[in-house]
């Protein structure tokens, strides 16, 4: 069973997540960037539609998320960088706190045929970053529960 | 978006951003104590304890005993525990993520192994 690492360090403005997974990197990258496989597994409760999705070195994107009652988040930015199965760089944004930007860099590492995937997002303020979850990713973790268990279920 | 409830975190988060103030609460984990028997470890002034435990106040991390003659300090764990609620939802969010993606990752390169064997 991989691993995911997080480091949230009270008082800082950034979070960095780690992750193996058993693939080579040109696939990771595929399912990381490729708009129909990205809404399968992006979303937390209910569907993500990918409204635009542009992954090329100035390009934009925006997620909706809907949840079984209907109510929508809307995510947004825009891509600095897109290096193939390297890196990419873009911002993200939550609309319904516009302004509160973060700067969000995934990186991915080929070794013996596993990729080591690292995410890395600064926020603007602390209080940003320790705001986050409580707006943006409200999608809730017991919905995400049913949605994998469903997924499972179904496979 | 609950703003108070984020306002807490921050100020327990903002309280915790100092080794010393953390100290004080791993003292506290193991019961009650004065003042001088929490500065008693560290090279600083009792002024400068007092400070911190000003902070860990404010955060609700602490309270200190109203009537007691030297007003021992006491841990107050709900804000720690609500900060590592918002930890483990975020956490949750993305093993959850993850965890679609191996499949995502999985169906790809299935697919792929396919295609190349369908070139044979």
């Amino acid at each position: 069973m991989a691993k995911t690492e997080f480091v949230i360090e009270p008082g800082q403005q950034d979070i960095v997540i780690k992750r193996t997974f058993d693939a080579p990197r040109d696939v990771v990258f595929e399912a990381l960037t490729d708009p129909t496989i990205l809404a399968k597994w992006w979303g937390g409760p209910g569907e993500v539609k990918v409204d635009r999705y542009e992954a090329r070195h100035g390009g934009q994107w925006r997620f909706v998320s809907r949840d079984d009652e209907g109510a929508e988040w809307a995510f947004r930015g825009v891509y600095h960088d897109v290096v193939p199965s390297e890196r990419v760089t873009y911002t993200f944004e939550f609309e319904g706190m516009p302004g509160h930007i973060a700067l969000e860099t995934v990186t991915l590492e080929e070794s013996d045929g596993k990729t080591t995937y690292v995410s890395n997002s600064v926020f603007q303020t602390v209080e940003d970053r320790d705001g986050m979850v409580q707006s943006g990713m409200q999608s809730g973790a017991e919905a995400s529960l049913d949605k994998l268990a469903s997924l499972v279920e179904g496979s | 978006m609950n703003s108070l409830a984020s306002d807490q975190l921050s100020l327990t988060f903002a309280a915790l951003a100092d080794p010393t103030r953390r100290a004080i609460l791993a003292r506290l984990a193991d019961g009650e104590a004065t003042v001088n028997e929490l500065a008693e470890p560290f090279d600083i002034s009792l002024q400068a304890v007092s400070k911190h435990l000003k902070v860990l106040e404010r955060a609700g991390l602490i309270t200190r005993a109203r009537n007691a003659q030297w007003r021992p300090c006491r841990l107050e764990t709900a804000p720690l525990d609500s900060a590592s609620d918002w930890i483990t939802r975020y956490r949750q969010i993305w093993t959850d993520r993850f965890e679609r993606l191996d499949r995502e990752i999985d169906k790809l390169q299935r697919n792929r192994k396919e295609r190349d064997h369908g070139q044979d």
